[in-house]
């Protein structure tokens, strides 16, 4: 139902949303309205007072924008539209006046301050503000608070906000912060020593409008603007969220979310944002060869040739770990195929069936989850696998949706109709009479833990007709972000991991880190970092981790994306894509492409959506034929959550983070 | 709890080890206390979340504190968060949360009342006094805020014993008797009230009454709500008819606004007046459920009330649980009717953003009226008598009557129902004229949100809409005389004092304005300017009404007595 209004605002005739706040009503006008408490995203606090605006014929004083929506204006006596006033000299005075009481409690601590450069308060005391203060008294002081080993408190520097609040109750869903007291001594706290347990805490230093909370692992480490930032995609989840990446030199300082409202919103994980010390460390720095049990450095010539020549004539089989851009994985299975071997990117044994879209990706987008009435999850914990996918299905709860789940009952951070946890499960489930899901819009979301073992396959195609008989879409999570762009460009073999390593003379292991392959196999490992597989390696070729080179990613719902290279690879790593054309002029098959554009332009010849950035192509529906399910119950794929890839097996951040969570898994035991 | 005389399992590092994971552990002894507490008055559970704050009383008044073990175990039990549970008990001032390093406070509090009548009283001598004289070990003595009991300045609360007129030498005869619970008055019972056709009125609306012709009358009779914004009462009922149901009827006995004891005067005498005005309103709104939110410094309204439900449930006048009685637990800012609504709800009394307007979302997002005490008393009134027992009455062009709770410095401080045109001269008049020795100087028509007026402006009605001109306005019709020997510079200090305890702290101008101005207002002389200033800022941008009028006391000082600042 649409309920469009008119409204002037200085002087600018706009029709917006009748729903709409008077805060956004500008922004859809262009005229910017400076805030502190509100954000898009959160429940509206209107606490701050920043964004005060006149209404003109309304009460003789401003009105905050944010709490106001443009449906309670009056029009005027003859029916004209309602006038807002956003440069009046009333407006002007009051923020005036809001600024300063702002800043009377706040510390001129700016020098010292992470958040200096991009702080909202210093930004918008320079635009809305007066130059000095009359209030020649002691400021308020306060204690710090214990957050974690991620988010850094100067709580003097609160100005009571509350988005840090709003943002873990309602977001996050974890309860942990508060604010206690009232008047001037009302403070945001959390209670003793407990530090946040969500995977998505990192979100509240952005949200903090001030220096109140701020990023330990960065702290100090550099000012805003000495960064190079490129916008990128990450590679932690499978959601490829939009991410931003700071760098300074070559080193990469922190990483941020970008705003993408089909994907992330602006919500990006903790494995995301703090994974970067994971960049610095373990890194694969020069080609190796394994000489008489022991690796040892060598040129670049010397291990292509010796990559050579142990592939030449010999069964080969390559594999295609979580993290590699669609690009290497074209030019990996171009080189193997060329030599007669098969290739693989579902190493982790997923049952995704070979070029039926619908079936690996599904057709639902993210977006789909926003207006879905009923989501059933099968065989997967989102918190784990995506957790800002979970927080959107927390948004969508929290409108009112209904949540099923068939899979271990874990915590999810919102009510849901647990099914059951097996297969029988799902086979009762389908029998149910449907009623009323077929009229709404509903999601049926299945993770890759329901998918990877023996009866995959089987499982899929159950949860296809279930979806098919409900009325609903599809959304197939997956874990890996390489994965459904792998799967695009058929990096697939009949049979799966067992058929592709079945009587396989040499490996060619692209990034693949949490795989074992049998003794006696040649392994030629090319990746980032000295994680398991580089350890099991023959000849190692060090290549470029996600931050250092330009790659093509295709996410869960079947959106590519492109990660730009934001910093350099070190020392003498390479590329991925280059170190495979290398290799295939030393085999004498030199790949058809002399350059990554040359590369996509093959690519996208062969599968034309993966030239269409940003797009989630329509997926034709095909049915899979119905097969038996074994029995047992769904088992989650994410272990350690922390732990995932050789990056965050390599951060030391990431390290801790998953010492507090197996800490917090222990469970008490009673005192008797 | 924890896995004792075993290494640590709870590592946060190589070589670290601890026995509990990080945070408040549950200590099993006080969740059995709490258990047990919460069981015997309310039953096994599972709890209401909005019975919170009734929850925190029941360990307050056992325990004397709300220790953080007691927290957390009422976390535990209530299945709450821990940051849920200490926001709600740090938010009142009748909690006293004592956390692991903290001594608990003695068993024993005496709250001395330092609002405007009282101080003029001698308050702060009366506070020295006590401190001096009495153990600090076995009582403690706090400020606090008014206590409606103006018209027997200066007051103090020993425990729950309210002692009028207080001294020294009251206090230790108290506390020698071990007097310290709340002393219920004689009042009319159900019985008598009843007796002399009490409820026929509602009784006879319920079986054929027409809602629409009984806010006829309370439009025609001209009551407005008399908790201070003088909306008019009738139309209230067509706004919360007008939404679907189902309704709530709320009604805001938080008297706060220092000066006011008109409710109290009225409930301790006559509770069933206002029981039958409350169904009367709630029978014409169709609400499903009634709460009344009484404030926690009128022990014996409480006590009363609870009595009086009662005898209500047991002669079937209403179902047993139609009335929710709701104890406050100190907090100014509840009188605000949505801050009123967030605490009946069990949360902070943060007030909400309009619109939307409780009419419409109220209690548990419900269109929910909210009315006044005395505004009920006057619904009953008119329903039984009339709209002429309002509008009959005429005096200076205003029409109906008004409950003035008169203090400060006359004969004979109390409630007057005077004709609502009546001047501050007809006040004084009434409370038997100014005490001997006292030339009248300055008066406060409403409580410290209106101000302080100067007697030169002696001629003007104190009813609604009438001092709007002066900056004032009539509020809770809470007038309190200061004479020649008052300092109004004083006065509004003391107002500012009490906003500034009071203000809830979620928006910046009133949690940062009510502080500075106390503090610039301290200075011999004031910063005339910068206060202005701050006082624009103030009223433009606060949320509600609290910080909206707090600054009246200064702008009105500033004003009318410039020779003073």
């Amino acid at each position: 139902m649409t309920d469009l209004r008119k409204i002037i605002i200085d002087d600018n005739e706009v029709e917006v949303e009748g729903a709409m706040t008077l805060i956004q009503a500008c922004e859809v006008a262009g005229i910017e309205v400076p805030r502190f408490c509100y954000h898009e995203r959160l429940s509206i606090a209107g606490n701050c007072r920043m964004c005060l605006v006149e209404v003109v014929g309304g009460p003789p004083k401003p009105a905050a924008s944010c709490a106001m929506q443009v449906r309670d204006l009056r029009p005027g006596p003859e029916g004209q539209p309602p006038v807002v006033k956003t440069n009046s000299p009333m407006v002007k005075k009051a923020r005036e006046g809001v600024m300063e009481f702002l800043l009377i409690n706040h510390p001129l601590d700016c020098p010292i301050c992470d958040q200096g450069g991009e702080c909202d308060l210093q930004d918008q005391a320079m635009a809305y503000g007066i130059s000095g203060s009359r209030f020649d008294l002691p400021k308020r002081a306060s204690d710090d608070l214990e957050l974690g080993p991620l988010v850094a408190t100067t709580m003097t520097r609160c100005i009571s906000c509350t988005r840090c609040v709003r943002f873990t109750s309602e977001v996050a869903g974890i309860l942990t912060m508060g604010q206690t007291g009232r008047g001037e001594d009302a403070e945001i706290t959390t209670y003793l020593g407990a530090t946040l347990d969500s995977n998505l805490q990192g979100n509240i230093i952005d949200l903090c409008p001030v220096g109140a909370l701020t990023s330990k692992p960065y702290a100090f480490s550099a000012r805003p603007w000495e960064l190079t930032k490129t916008e990128s995609i990450d590679v932690m989840d499978a959601l490829g969220a939009n991410i931003r990446v700071d760098t300074k030199g070559r080193e990469v300082m922190r990483i941020l979310p970008r705003n993408h409202d089909g994907v992330n919103e602006e919500w990006i994980t903790d494995k995301t944002r703090f994974v970067w010390d994971g960049l610095r460390r373990q890194r694969l720095d020069a080609p190796y060869v394994r000489v008489d049990g022991k690796l040892r450095a060598v040129s670049w010539g010397e291990a292509l040739t010796a990559a050579a020549d142990a592939m030449k004539g010999k069964k080969i089989a390559g594999l295609i770990g979580d993290l590699v851009p669609v690009e290497a994985a074209y030019a990996l299975k171009q080189m193997i195929e060329g030599q007669g071997g098969h290739v693989e990117c579902r190493t982790d044994g997923s049952k995704l069936p070979a070029g039926n879209r619908s079936g690996y990706v599904g057709t639902a987008t993210i977006e789909d989850i926003d207006n879905a009435e009923m989501i059933q999850l099968i065989g997967t914990n989102p918190r784990l696998e995506s957790p800002v996918l979970n927080a959107r299905i927390r948004k969508a709860w929290a409108r009112g949706a209904n949540v099923g789940l068939i899979g271990e009952a874990v915590d999810l951070t919102y009510d849901y109709h647990h099914v059951g946890t097996d297969r029988a499960a799902l086979s009762e489930m389908m029998e149910h009479d449907f009623g009323k899901v077929l009229e709404v819009p509903s999601v049926v979301i299945v993770g890759q833990g329901a998918l990877n073992e023996a009866d995959g396959l089987s499982v899929l195609a159950a949860v296809m007709k279930f979806a098919a008989d409900t009325n609903s879409k599809l959304l197939v999570l997956h874990t890996a972000a390489s994965r459904v762009g792998t799967m695009d460009i058929g990096a697939i073999t009949k049979g799966g991991m067992e058929k592709t390593l079945d009587g396989a003379e040499v490996v060619y292991n692209l990034g693949a880190d949490e795989i074992e392959i049998d003794k006696g196999t040649f392994v030629i490992y090319q990746g980032s970092h000295g994680d398991r597989g580089a350890h099991r390696a023959d000849i190692i070729l060090p290549g470029a981790a996600y931050t250092e080179e330009s790659g093509l990613f295709v996410n869960t719902e079947g959106r590519p994306q492109m990660a730009q290279r934001a910093s350099f690879p070190p020392g003498e790593a390479k590329e991925n894509w280059a170190i495979l054309r290398a290799l295939s002029a030393e085999l004498g098959a030199v790949l058809p492409f002399d350059n990554l554009g040359g590369l996509r332009a093959a690519l996208v010849a062969e599968v034309p959506h993966l030239g269409k950035i940003d797009q989630v192509p329509v997926n034709e529906w095909e049915h899979l034929k119905l097969r038996p399910m074994g029995k047992a119950d769904f088992r989650g794929i994410v272990g350690d959550y922390y732990l995932t890839n050789p990056i965050t097996r390599a951060s030391e951040v990431m390290a801790e983070l998953s010492a507090g969570v197996k800490a917090r898994a222990q469970k008490p035991m009673a005192a008797e | 709890m924890a896995n004792d005389g075993r290494k640590g399992v709870w590592k946060s590092g190589k070589g670290k080890g601890r026995h509990t994971p990080k945070g408040r552990q549950l200590d099993e002894l006080a969740w059995a206390q709490v258990k047990t507490l919460l069981a015997s008055h309310h039953g096994a559970g599972p709890h209401r979340r909005d019975h919170l704050i009734e929850y925190l009383h029941l360990v307050q008044d056992k325990y004397g504190h709300l220790s953080a073990a007691h927290l957390r175990a009422l976390a535990e039990e209530m299945r709450l968060s821990m940051a849920e549970v200490f926001e709600v008990a740090a938010f009142y001032a009748h909690f006293d949360i004592v956390k692991e390093d903290e001594t608990p406070p003695p068993a024993l509090t005496i709250r001395v009342c330092d609002s405007l009548s009282c101080e003029l009283a001698g308050a702060q001598a009366l506070k020295s006094a006590l401190e001096q004289g009495l153990d600090a070990g076995d009582v403690r003595v706090l400020r606090a805020p008014c206590m409606g009991r103006c018209d027997t300045a200066p007051v103090l609360e020993v425990g729950h014993n309210h002692i009028d007129h207080a001294t020294l030498e009251k206090v230790q005869v108290a506390i020698a008797a071990d007097d310290t619970h709340a002393r219920i008055p004689d009042y009319e019972t159900y019985a008598s009230y009843a007796a002399e056709g009490g409820y026929t009125a509602l009784k006879a609306l319920r079986t054929q009454g027409d809602w629409e012709a009984v806010q006829e009358e309370i439009l025609a009779a001209g009551l407005r709500g008399l908790g201070g914004a003088g909306f008019p009462s009738g139309t209230k009922w067509g706004f919360v008819r007008g939404n679907a149901g189902p309704r709530y009827l709320a009604v805001n006995g938080d008297e706060g606004e220092p000066g006011t004891f008109k409710d109290r005067f009225y409930l301790e005498r006559q509770p069933h007046e206002f029981l039958e005005g409350m169904l009367i309103a709630a029978w014409a709104v169709e609400a499903e459920t009634c709460f009344i939110y009484m404030r926690d410094e009128y022990p014996a309204v409480v006590e009363i009330l609870r009595r009086e439900i009662k005898a209500l449930e047991d002669a079937g006048v209403v179902e047993a649980g139609y009335i929710e009685l709701r104890r406050g637990a100190g907090a100014y800012i509840c009188g605000e009717e949505s801050a009123m609504i967030e605490s009946v709800e069990g949360k902070r009394g943060m007030p909400r953003h309009r619109p939307p307007f409780v009419a419409q979302v109220g209690v548990f997002g419900r269109p929910t009226l909210v009315h006044n005490v005395e505004t009920l008393i006057w619904v009953a009134r008119i329903c039984r008598e009339g709209p002429q027992v309002l509008n009959a009455t005429e005096k200076n062009g205003r029409k109906g009557l008004r409950s003035f709770s008169v203090s400060g410095r006359v004969q004979n401080p109390g409630v007057y129902l005077l004709p609502a045109g009546s001047t501050i001269t007809d006040i004084i008049a009434a409370s038997g004229g100014m005490m001997a020795g006292y030339i009248f100087k300055a008066y406060q028509p409403g409580g410290p949100s209106s101000g302080i007026l100067p007697a030169t402006i002696h001629d003007v009605p104190l009813d609604f809409d009438t001092l709007q001109p002066l900056g004032s306005f009539i509020g809770s019709a809470a007038v309190v005389v200061l004479s020649d020997q008052d300092s109004a510079r004083a006065a509004a200090l003391n107002m500012l004092r009490f906003f500034e305890d009071e203000s809830c702290g979620q928006c910046t101008p009133c949690r940062v304005g009510c502080e500075k101005a106390v503090k610039l207002m301290q200075a011999d002389t004031w910063d005339r300017d910068l206060l202005g200033e701050l006082c624009t800022a103030m009223a433009d941008a606060s949320i509600c009404g609290l910080g909206q009028a707090a600054p009246n006391p200064i702008l009105m000082t500033m004003k009318h007595f410039p020779d003073e600042i």
